[in-house]
């Protein structure tokens, strides 16, 4: 049977798929890739529908030894990827044989990385979902001695033209749809929030990534507790916001500025601590232009065969 | 009559969130409810996923299938129509069994003496009021129930407790909730109800939803058990 047998787990290495969605009635958050676009290629490089279940590699230190032959491929931040201790290249697809050995260390650049192994790794389904959301005690993280079963290599080796590979930057600016309750902050506040950097705080994780810099005044008075959308950006009584991403809760009660373009998402999931962070505003039809433009594009996007 | 304090507002390039007040209330919850239910029966195609709290709903939808001017224009009138008069409100009643007791709820005796009653007086007043879900989140099957009686209404811990039991049953200012699984919580604790609020293997996880009514009921120590309460 095609497959792994993990012999370190790594930092954090989660299932993940597209995600839980339909259920949020019931308290339940989406989960799913940080890095939507990673996730993308790293599916489509090894042959898969969109969506297979991949693993979501946080931090990297993951051995995988492969118990029967299977092609796989690896994309996201930049942790150097070895097969038998040879050097290899992410963004494209490679054969596994029975044997072989699989290692992602730890990142030199970005925080997440997405391995895809054809015809998506095989993991418990909860709600339609395999996303693995632990808050929610639905699923677990990878752990050493499980097995893991996948499907046979496909036929083909694929690479993302090397000047297509998105690159994890130590800035990054984030554009946002301005909305909620962005017209009840002042005019000052909303104008410092665009014109500060903020640096990623270390307690940031898969529900959102805390900011700290410029207190961004808020708009005082009690809220009732609200849905929030992936990429809220929320701004408690402290000044210092939190975008809220995959695992968020589903209700909250701070008020929101907005919420981050959904294409510039994965850029923040990819900051570690101490990260700069930056917003400017994009008008909703410019949000909506640039979302339908960005999948029309990358479906077109051909591929090279990897040599 | 039209309700002035509709408003909708954007929530993200695929997401709306229509307030119906600013207010919580029973016929508030029951408007979110029956709002919830026309967009899930009328758009389902169309929406990726909807969120229903206490004075709103947020919605998630499909670019592909709706633009963003139409849906606004079905909410609207989606939203106008929860605010005319009906017969008689909906959401099911649901009877939840409590065991109440210092035993099961540590924060029992501590509630009582603060608010000036005996304990019997608190679980009276806690379980001859019908309820209704304002809300779902902070987990899973977390539903907020509101509201208490004001004389049994009671802020947060000042520490919340690392962890509550599964089923415990707590009071927050004048909100009630039933703890669906262990977790941290800094709610006053006062009894615990063996029904599971969150099964993700069934085919109905949960036993309620927004704008559903709950009805409490006292039970003793071995009927919690015979329920299959968690010991």
């Amino acid at each position: 049977m095609s497959g792994f047998r993990v012999l370190e787990p790594g930092v954090l290495s989660l299932f993940q798929d597209a995600g839980r969605l339909g259920h949020h009635a019931l308290g339940l958050t989406t989960g799913g890739p940080m890095d939507g676009a990673a996730f993308y290629w790293a599916n489509r490089l090894a042959g898969n529908p969109e969506g297979a279940t991949t693993l979501e590699v946080a931090q990297g230190g993951l051995r995988l030894e492969c118990t029967g032959d299977t092609s796989v491929a690896v994309a996201g931040a930049a942790m150097p990827l070895k097969i038998n201790g040879q050097t290899k290249a992410l963004w494209r697809s490679h054969r596994m044989t029975a044997g072989d050995v699989l290692e992602l260390r730890h990142a030199t650049a970005g925080l997440r990385t997405y391995v895809a192994a054809a015809g998506g790794f095989e993991a418990p389904v909860y709600f339609g979902s395999t996303a693995v959301v632990r808050r929610e005690g639905l699923g677990n993280p990878l752990h050493a001695g499980q097995e893991l079963v996948c499907g046979v290599p496909t036929d083909t080796d694929w690479a993302l033209p090397m000047d297509q590979i998105p690159r994890c930057e130590a800035t990054v600016t984030l554009r946002v749809v301005e909305g909620y309750q962005a017209a009840e902050f002042s005019a000052e506040s909303r104008g410092l929030f665009y014109r500060s950097a903020f640096q990623v705080s270390p307690r940031s994780d898969r529900m959102g990534y805390r900011l700290e810099g410029n207190a961004v005044a808020a708009p005082a008075g009690e809220r009732l507790s609200e849905g929030i959308a992936y990429g809220a950006v929320q701004v408690p009584p402290d000044g210092q916001p939190i975008v809220l991403l995959n695992d968020r809760q589903t209700i909250g009660g701070y008020p929101k500025l907005g919420t981050v373009l959904s294409l510039d998402c994965w850029k923040l999931a990819q900051c570690v601590p101490g990260a700069k962070v930056c917003f400017e505003v994009i008008s909703l039809e410019a949000a909506q232009a640039a979302v339908e433009e960005f999948a029309a594009t990358r479906e077109a996007m051909a591929l090279k065969r990897s040599t | 009559m039209p309700d002035d304090s509709m408003r909708i507002e954007v929530a993200g390039e695929n997401a709306l969130i229509v307030y119906l007040g600013h207010a919580l209330s029973p016929v508030m919850a029951d408007r979110v409810r029956r709002l919830d239910q026309q967009l899930r029966e009328r758009l389902a195609d169309q929406l990726i996923d909807t969120v229903p709290s206490y004075a709103s709903v947020l919605i998630i939808y499909r670019p592909d299938r709706i633009r963003m001017e139409a849906l606004r224009e079905h909410l609207e009138e989606f939203g106008r129509a929860t605010s005319a008069p009906i017969a008689k409100e909906g959401g099911s009643l649901v009877t939840l069994p409590v065991w109440y007791g210092p035993e099961s709820g540590p924060d029992l005796v501590e509630l009582a003496d603060s608010n000036g009653l005996s304990v019997d007086e608190v679980v009276q007043r806690h379980h001859t009021r019908e309820y209704r879900v304002y809300a779902i989140g902070f987990a899973p099957g977390f539903a907020y129930l509101g509201e208490v009686d004001e004389v049994i209404a009671r802020p947060r811990l000042t520490t919340p407790r690392q962890q509550v039991p599964t089923g415990s049953v707590g009071i927050a200012d004048r909100q009630t909730a039933v703890y669906p699984a262990e977790s941290p919580g800094g709610w006053n604790l006062i009894g615990r109800c063996p029904v599971r609020m969150f099964d993700p293997l069934a085919a109905a996880p949960m036993p309620v939803g927004v704008g559903d009514r709950i009805q409490f009921e006292p039970i003793s120590r071995s009927e919690y058990l015979e329920l299959g309460g968690a010991p």
